[in-house]
This record gives structure tokens, sequence and C-alpha cells, in this order.
């Protein structure tokens, strides 16, 4: 038994003492293989007296077994060793920037169409669409507007030939909406009040310098009910303009001025403070021109073939790039329409920039990358 | 609109400062522009005496002088002729801001002799153009003033009148208006009765009384038309912008803007026979006084003599018989003319004049006679000669307008109250006669005013002298619950944008317009829509799709140092001229490499993939079909006709995506490859309007699925779309996914083969696959691939 003794003590030192699964592994096989030294002694076992043979059985049992586990416990041991010299060859550089993403852009006139829904829509608009060739009936005459009206040349035209088997005819020529108005006469055409829209959408004029393109945005709204007064209007626009801006308060004031679709007709302006190098809305002592509205011309109900008798509203049209240069800052028209991928990237708003009036117009979409 | 304070006054007896005139006008609706007042730069300058006055030894035209603003004295070298002991001018002292430089004055020394300022001529202060002499003041103004206080300064007011407001278009409309707000008291105007000393020898006649329902004629002989204009004249005129001419020319033109009132002058020895003012015929020919020839049509208005048209009639005179240098006999013509006859003149001839702007707006129609009058008074004053009697023809007795207004209407169309008696204050003042009839306002509009025409214009005219901020404002009634308000179609815009974006695209704007030139190329079929009237050659054409832009813009990314290129825009195009005839694209393009170079390598060009999953994203994002989508090869002809494809539901096209055709490119000077969809938004089919929107119920299978992998040999021509189509249709319950990964063509294949490696998922329902059953599987996609490619197992 003492021989077992040392034999346990060699064997187990062997076993602490092996640096690798390799040598680790040797060492089972010499100790405890097919003629490993304890399968050995156990084979002998057979021919030895009763009595020794079951002495000497049950030591060479308990030192297979401490044998068995400590082989198990060397092996975790070597096998953390091992992965723990495999990991620090596999080091990375983290440091590397990360695979390039583009992420992409919602253009500022989208951005602004939408926070415009979003408001308008609390209040119960509905969105119009129309067509951007226009006959001059819904372009003009409808608004009060017959085919020599001066204020026809305040709206620079684009025609359309209407039939091009013909020579040109301007009293009969399709024209390239002016404004969205055309938009409000097929309302009012389809549908008698009351009416609350918003008609959104590209309009044209032929002016291309510094502050005006030939393409633009504008977004106009109708209001037509039996009780509807001027009171209505200037409410309905100083909600809007503080929502907008995002403002506790605004300051507004109303100019007369003149469309032949409204009477009274009148400008709206807000408060701002210009600088040499900013303009803040909604403080200061100077005044900036923001839209147009007035009450809507009995004529012009009459020609949506509806009784100005009965029925009264008001209408109202403002720019939706100019509002987007307003609110984000954006210097120059022009660059609206350049697709320059440097400008887009700079003032176009992330892809979940979503705007509503509950969970905020505008810094919806975290910040752009 | 433009005037001076000084002529402003002429008509308007007023303590207003500058400040609250142009308040009151803006408040009135007369907006004021601009306010240019030259008293605004003087700070710094002051009134001063030359004390001494002493030859500069060293220059024979220089003194130098003594100056005194009344607490210092100065030394000035001064080259100015007019140069006297106790001249009273403008100094300027050193640090002065001189307008006409803009630039602070600094001390010099001139010929070794120190110079500390500077005696001011007019164009050095900004308040005239002299350089000859310094200014020279009475010898009783006093000294150490500002000179903005001496300076007789006119500071120019400009406003922009509204067509409804004609007669503003006149100084005396503007002071008339003021008047009315309270701010001063119209002064009467100086015109005295013109006694004719001889029969007018022109016969006038009018042969279309509608078109022309007054004419005046007046024939002044013996004028001198060499005389100088009067300066506080020309000084006005010139402060607007109008050069002086002559002074029959300047009569005209400050009339125009003194009274709203056109004029014409004759040369009345150049006119052969009498005068009749009848419509023109077509195809006559009339040489305006711009130089140009016009082609008239029975529409327009001539003043002719015996020769033709003469005057196109409120619009612009003939070059033939107008006035010259020489011209001492002269016909003045006041006249009324009816404003669509001449705006259709004007508009078909597209001549624009300051009498074109009036007459096509309102003149006064009671207003013929005595500005002849008026015009005569001046003309006889500054170029003498003896007038004629006034030839009439037509009556200036017209109808005027009458309006009603029902005083509770403020209230109930404006949501603010005013008493029967302030309304009827105001248009009396206005120049209204108001009377009541059965409660109702009578008004009937002065002469002067063309726009009254309804009981709002009236509420108007009440609500602007009271002032629009008085208004209360009241929120807009709601009794609603907010509800979504955009269509299905307007939604899907908006989203369709959302998902390009986040696809990494940037949302662009451009033109409704396109560049015929490029466009050309993609009318598919239609015919090409141009502008009548465009506003630069590149911008002719309504654009029958949105790439012609889209390309021109990744053109000039390349040119700015940007190659990478992924932009989008949804928005309308055209295939008809008619109103209604566009549709709503989703398009967009990529060119150049997803990003630049890196270390992970991942960068690499845009193929026609990234634009085939582009339009599918969109067309998912539209609700549409985009699962197993039918694609066939025949997208239009300015795609690459091998990389291309359209996307369709049926006969419906949804979308077309491929690559630009090289030969576009090269036409566009692009040298990068484009790959380009479009996603037409109106041709994908709308939701059926479902209140349920819960989710159709998953049923999870709890077996194993199975992946397995086929190779087949096909022809080349065979696609990969008729192999997925094939193996699906093998059994359309148990295989759930069918995948291409590989295809090969080349080495161990016969010429004109292909291998495409397919890789398919099989899920059972019922129970687990036995090897059998998977064989069973794999041989019926062997057979129905086979049946239907020829593809045979690899």
């Amino acid at each position: 038994m003492e021989n077992l003794d040392s034999l346990k003590n060699e064997i187990l030192s062997k076993i602490n003492a092996s640096t690798d699964l390799k040598v680790l592994d040797d060492i089972r096989v010499s100790v405890l293989g097919k003629k490993g030294q304890i399968t050995e002694m156990m084979k002998g076992l057979g021919a030895l007296p009763l009595e020794e043979k079951i002495a000497l059985g049950k030591g060479l049992n308990i030192l297979k077994s401490e044998v068995e586990n400590a082989i198990e416990a060397q092996k975790i041991i070597l096998e953390d060793k091992a992965l723990n010299e495999k990991l620090t060859t596999e080091t990375i550089d983290v440091t590397l920037p990360i695979r390039p993403e583009t992420q992409g852009r919602i253009h500022p006139v989208s951005k602004i169409y939408e926070e415009v829904v979003a408001i308008f829509g609390e209040m119960g608009f509905d969105v119009a669409n129309g067509p951007d060739i226009e006959d001059q009936f819904h372009n003009f005459n409808a608004l009060n507007m017959p085919g020599n009206h001066p204020a026809r040349q305040m709206q620079d035209t684009f025609y359309l030939n209407n039939d091009p088997t013909k020579p040109f005819d301007m009293d009969t020529a399709y024209v390239i909406r002016t404004h969205t108005s055309g938009m409000q006469i097929r309302t009012m055409e389809k549908q008698q009040p009351p009416i609350r829209i918003i008609a959104p959408g590209r309009t044209y004029r032929s002016d291309y310098d510094a502050t005006h393109t030939p393409m633009f945005h504008q977004v106009e709204g109708l209001v037509i009910d039996k009780n509807i007064t001027m009171a209505h209007l200037k409410g309905c626009l100083y909600d809007f303009m503080k929502a907008f801006f995002e403002l506790d308060e605004i300051p507004v004031r109303y100019r007369p001025s003149y469309f032949p679709f409204t009477e009274p007709s009148a400008e709206m302006d807000i408060g701002c403070l210009k600088t040499k190098t900013e303009l803040k809305i909604g403080a200061g002592t100077d005044w900036l021109e923001v839209l147009g509205c007035g009450m809507v011309h009995p004529n012009v109900l009459k020609a949506g073939g509806i009784n100005p008798d009965e029925y009264q509203g008001f209408a109202f049209g403002l720019g939706i790039d100019r509002l987007a240069m307003l609110k984000y800052g954006i210097p120059d028209l022009r660059t609206f329409f350049e697709s320059d991928v440097r400008w887009l990237k700079h003032y176009g708003f992330t892809p979940l920039d979503l705007s509503s009036m509950t969970g905020g117009l505008s810094n919806n979409g975290g910040l752009a990358r | 609109m433009k005037f001076t304070l000084s002529w402003l006054k002429e008509h308007l007896d007023t303590n207003a400062t500058l400040t609250e005139i142009s308040e009151t006008l803006t408040r009135i609706g007369l907006e004021v522009e601009e306010v240019i007042n030259p008293a605004s730069q003087l700070g710094g300058f002051i009134t001063s005496r030359i004390d001494s006055v002493e030859k500069h030894p060293d220059s024979d035209h220089l003194h130098i002088l003594c100056v005194n603003d009344g607490t210092h004295k100065y030394q000035v070298v001064c080259g100015a002729p007019n140069v006297r002991e106790g001249l009273i001018g403008i100094f300027a002292p050193e640090g002065t801001l001189i307008p006409l430089f803009n630039e602070r004055l600094k001390k010099t020394t001139i010929r070794g002799v120190e110079s500390c300022g500077m005696m001011c001529a007019v164009d050095e202060i900004g308040i005239g153009t002299s350089h000859d002499s310094i200014i020279d003041l009475p010898s009783d103004t006093p000294i150490g003033k500002p000179a903005s206080e001496i300076l007789n300064i006119d500071p120019v007011i400009e406003v922009s009148i509204t067509p409804n407001r004609a007669e503003c278009l006149g100084v005396r409309g503007i002071a008339r208006d003021l008047a009315a707000a309270g701010l001063g008291t119209l002064k009467p105007l100086d015109v005295k009765k013109t006694d004719g000393k001889f029969a007018n020898p022109i016969k006038i006649s009018v042969d279309c009384p509608t078109e022309c329902p007054v004419y005046t004629g007046r024939y002044i002989k013996g004028v001198n038309n060499k005389a100088q204009s009067p300066k506080w004249m020309t000084d006005r005129l010139n402060a607007i912008g109008i050069h002086s001419i002559s002074p029959l020319v300047d009569i005209t033109n400050y009339l125009n803007y003194d009274l709203a009132r056109p004029l014409h002058v004759f040369d009345a020895d150049k006119l052969t026979g009498n005068l009749t003012v009848r419509m023109a015929h077509n195809g006559e020919k009339f040489k305006a006084l711009n130089d140009k020839e016009y082609n008239l049509t029975d529409y327009s208005l001539g003043i002719c003599d015996d020769e033709g048209v003469q005057c196109l009639g409120g619009i612009m005179g003939g070059i033939e018989k107008g006035c010259s240098e020489d011209t001492t006999n002269v016909l003045l013509e006041c006249a009324l003319f009816k404003p669509e006859c001449i705006a259709k003149t004007g508009r078909h001839l597209q001549i624009d004049s300051d009498s074109r702007y009036r007459y096509e707006r309102w003149v006064d129609p009671k207003s013929n006679i005595i500005d002849s009058d008026y015009a005569t008074q001046l003309i006889l004053c500054i170029c003498g000669g003896t007038a004629s009697d006034l030839t009439v023809v037509g009556s200036e007795n017209i109808q005027p307008q009458v309006a009603y207004l029902r005083p509770e209407r403020l209230e109930t169309f404006i949501g603010m109250p005013v008493s029967a008696e302030k309304s009827m204050q105001i248009l009396q003042n206005l120049g209204f006669e108001v009377s009541l009839e059965n409660g109702k306002i009578k008004a009937v509009s002065p002469s002067w005013r063309g726009d009254i025409e309804c009981e709002q214009d009236l509420i108007e005219e009440v609500v602007r002298m009271i002032g629009l901020d008085e208004i209360p404002a009241m929120s807009l009634p709601n009794s609603t619950f907010p509800k979504e308000i955009l269509s299905a179609e307007q939604h899907n815009v908006m989203i369709v944008k959302h998902e390009l974006a986040s696809r990494g695209m940037y949302e662009t704007v451009t033109w409704s317009f396109s560049d015929s030139d490029i466009s050309q190329y993609f009318r598919n079929g239609h015919d090409a829509i141009m502008v009548q009237n465009p506003i630069v050659k590149e911008l002719d054409e309504m654009r029958p799709s949105i790439l012609p832009n889209l390309l021109t813009a990744v053109k000039n990314n390349i040119a700015r140092g940007y190659p990478n290129v992924a932009i989008f825009e949804v928005a309308p195009v055209f295939s008809g001229r008619n109103p209604g005839e566009q549709h709503t694209d989703a398009s967009g393009v990529r060119a150049g490499l997803t990003a630049k170079k890196d270390w992970s390598g991942s960068s690499r060009e845009y193929d026609v993939f990234d634009a085939k999953a582009d339009a599918l994203a969109a067309i998912a994002a539209a609700k549409g079909p985009f699962e197993n989508p039918q694609i066939t090869t025949d997208a239009p002809s300015y795609y690459h006709p091998g990389r291309s494809g359209t996307i369709r539901l049926g006969k419906n096209v949804l979308a077309y995506f491929g690559e630009i055709h090289p030969s576009i490119l090269k036409k566009m000077d692009i040298k990068s490859r484009v790959v380009a969809f479009e996603v037409n938004l109106n041709n994908i089919p709308l939701p059926r309007q479902s209140a349920n929107k819960a989710r159709k119920k998953l049923e999870l299978s709890q077996f194993q699925a199975v992946d397995k992998d086929l190779a087949f040999v096909v022809d080349k021509t065979v696609s990969a779309a008729a192999i997925i189509a094939a193996t699906k249709n093998a059994d359309r319950n148990l295989i759930t996914d069918v995948r291409i990964f590989d295809i090969y063509e080349g080495a161990n294949l016969p010429e004109g083969k292909k291998s495409v490696a397919i890789s398919l998922t099989f899920q059972p329902a019922e129970q687990t696959f036995t090897d059998k059953d998977i064989e069973n599987l794999m041989n019926k996609v062997i057979v129905e691939v086979g049946k239907k490619t020829g593809g045979e197992l690899r």
C-alpha cells in the first residue's frame, strides 16, 4: 500500500507539472491507457490471494479515481491557458472606423410640407390635390381675374399651347399654375361647405433671380362655412405661426393688401430680429412678411358653385420654401433646387424625423450622421 | 411708385414726421418698400464759417482756410474756386464718414500744409451730383449746427401700389388717402380754366365711344421745347429715377406721377388732316416711340391721322408724329380709354408703359378736362405759346358706382363691430357720398376710385382705415377629434420618401421643367410638352421623366468632386398637356461607388440590383405587390437594353429599373455608370379600405425545416425567375423558400449553357421529413425545373 501512495504522488506531480494538453494526454495514456501503469496493475490483481486482491483492488480504484479527477482539473486549467493564449493573438484595432454607411435625407421642402400638414391636420383641414398644368378658368377667371385683369401681370405666367395642331393662342392656352388656388376652385366644385382644406404644391412663375426661382412651393388654405369671420382668419394664422415656429407667443401684424380673390385682403408679418449674421423669429423690432390672406371674394365662391349669401370664409397662401428658409436658417432659395449632395446632407432631415403636433414637429430623427 | 416728401407736401398739408407718414402708409395698405433719406448719412457734418483765406504758398489754385465751427478752428486746404472769407458751408471734420467715398476722412498734408477736414460740395455728402464748388449757404445760417438740420433734403419714399389702387399711382392719390387716414388735409389743386384764344384747327372724331368714352384735344401754338424745365420739376423726376428730356416730355412724365394722368402730345405740324380715334385694322402697322414696329389687330385703339395710326391709344405714342426739340405747335391729348381694351392690346403686343399701367387699372373718368387745363397751364408756363379751345368728344357725365353696406356685416364678416356712424364717417373721409337707405349705407364711389363694386369692398375700406390689427383673433371652432388627413396616395408619397431616405439616398427637388435636348430621349412615346415661354432654354419642356434632371444633378456633383451620388425625387411627371395628364413618380439614381474606399473593402460600384432593390422597396412602401414581382425585360430605350427591367402587375407598369443607356451618359458627358429606377406611384393599386387591422393568424410548424441545394444546367437565356417559379411550383405547400446562390458559366459547361445553383427550404407541416420524403421532393423539383426550363441536374 505504501507503494500505491508513492505511485500516487509520482503521478499527481507529473499531472500538475504538465504544461500543455498533449503532455497531459500522454500522461493519461501512460497511466490509465490500455497498457497504462494502473491498468496493468489492475490486470495483475487476479493472480493475488483473495485478501490481498480486495485490499489492493480497493486501493487501485481509489487511485484511479483520484488520477482521473486530477487530469480533468488540470485539463480545464490548460484549456483556459490555451484559450487565453489564442485570444491574445486575435486582437483587432477597435479604434478603426465603422464600415461606411450612408444615412439618407429628406429635403426641407418635404419636411415643411409634413410640418404644415401636421399643424393644419390638428385644426381639421384636409389636404387637396390638383394638376400642375391648369386651364385659365381654374388658375385665373374663377379667381376673379378675368382675361384682361391687371393682376394677371403680378404673376408672370408660363403658358402651354393647349392645341399643338393650332397656332398658340394666349386666350385659350393652358398655364402652368401660378398658385395652388386652382385646387380651391376644384374643391368647391366637388364639395359644398363646410370646407377646410390646405392645397400644397409646386407653383411656377417666370422669374429667376436672387430671391425668385421659376418653380417654388406654396400651401394655400381655404375655410368656408356660415359664420367664419376675419377674426377666425387671424386666429387660425396666429395659431399656425406659433405652432410652426414652436414658440409660445409670436408678434404678428396685418397690413391691408390686394388680391383679386379676397376682399378684404391682407398681408401678415411676423416679428423678428434681424442682425448681420442671423434672423431670430419671434423677437425684436423688425417685421418679416410671411403670407397673403383675406376673406374669399363672393365672385370666387360663385365660380366654385357656392352661394355667397349663405356662406363665407377665408383663404391664405404661404411659401413652403420661404418657411423652410426662415425656420431652418437656409440662406438662398436657389440652392433648394441645385441637388448639391453637400447641401442635401447639411440641410436635409434624417429619415426618421417625422412630424406631429403631439410627437413634436422637428428634431425627431436623432442626430444626422 | 416713388415720390419725395416735398412732393407729397405739395398736395398734403401735414405736420407729420417722415416716420409717421411711412408707418401710416403701410397701415392703410400703401406698403412702404423703402425710404431713402440722405439726411441719415449726414452724421458729423456741421455748418461752419471760413474765418480767413490765404493762398497756398506752393500752389496757384489751392487755399489755406481757417474754418470755424463755433467751438473749434481748423486749418483746411481747399481747391474750390468759390472760397471766400465769411462763406458759411458744410464742414466735415477729421473722422467723418463721407457718403460719396464711403470712407472716413483722414488728416492729410497737401503740398506741405496740414489739412484737418474738408469743406464739402453737394456730391460729397450725397445730396447732388455737382463737384464744381463748395456749398455756399445763406449768410444768416447759424454755425455749429448739424448739416441735416440746415440743408433742405428731400427724402424719397417708395411704396408698392396694388392693382386696385390706381389713383395712388399719382402722388395726389396718396396724399388723399393719408388725409382720409387723419394725417393732414388735402390741399386744393391749383387749376385755372384755360381760356382758348382760338378754335382748335384739328377736327377730332371718335369712332369707338365704348373703348374711348372721352377724348379731349387742345392745340397749343408757338411753344418752345428747347426751354429749360423748372428745377423743382426736374429735381422731383430725378429723385424717382426719371431723367429730364425736354419740357414737353417732362410735363407728361410729371403728370403721370403727380396726378396718375397719362397724356400724349403730338407735334401738330407733323399730323396730316384730322384726328380720328378708331379701332385698328387687322394687320395695320404702327411704329412706336420705342422704335419697334407692331402689327395691330382690330381690338387695339388707334389715334389716327390721314396717314394711319400715330399713337397706340393709351399705351404708347408713335415715333413719326411725336415731339422733338424743334416742335413749335402741339396737340395735347387728355383722354379716357377702356381698361380692358388697353390691357388686351398691351398684353398681346407686350408693350409696357406708364400710360398702359395706369389706363388698364383706372384713370379718373371725370378728370380729363381739368387735367388738360392743368397740363396746358404747365406747358404755357414753361414753354410759352397760345392755347386753343378744348375739343371734347364724349361726355364725362359717367354714372358713378354705387355699393351698399349693411353696418352689422362688420361684425358678422370681420368679427369686429363698427357703428354705422363710424363706417359712414370713414367712407365720407375717403370721398364717398354716403347716405342711409333702409338701414343700409349707400356709398357712391368718388370718380377716382374704380375698385368699389360690392359690400366687401366697402368693408375693406372701413377696416383698412380702422386698422387690421384692431380685429380680434379667434381660433377656429373645432368640434371634431383630429383625424388622419392624408389620402392614401398622399400618404404613400410621404412614406416612399422616408423609405428611400432610410435606404441611404438623399431626397432632392428639381424643376418640373427639363431641357428638351436631354429629355427628348426620355419621352417614351409621348409627345413633347413644350413651354410656350420658357425662362431659359434649358427649362423648355414639361419633364416626361424625372431622370433627365437627376442625371444633370449627377453630372454637376461629379464636376464638384463628389462622384458618388445616390439621390431621389418623388414628384410629378407629365404624359400629356391637358390638366391632370400627369402622375407621381418616385425616381432615383445611383452613380459611382457605394462609398469611398475604406479598410473594410466593402465599397463597390453601384449596379442594376441596387436600382431594382430601391424600386421594390418603394413599391413595398406604397403597399404595392413587391413579393414575387413580375419582371419583364422591356424597359424604355433610355435604359441599357440588357441591364434593365420592368416591374409589372399584369399590363400595368409599376416601375422601370436598370443602368442608364451608355449613349445617353455619353451625350451628357457622364463618365461613370449610373443606375436608375422610376416607380409610378399612381399605378400601384391602393389597398382595399378595411377597418380590420388584425394580422393573418400565424401558423408555426413544430417540425424541423430542411435546407437542400441543387444545381441545374440550363440555356443561358433561361431567366432566374423562371427557375425559381418552376421550383416553387414543384410543391406549393412544402417548399417555403428558394434562393439562387451561384451562377456559373464557362469551362466544363457546353456552349450556350450556364449552371444555376439553388438552395431550397422544405418545411414539413404534419411530421418530421424522412429521407424518402426529402428525396421525393427533390425529384419533384428536378422534374418540374426540367419541364419548365429544360434544365438538367448538374
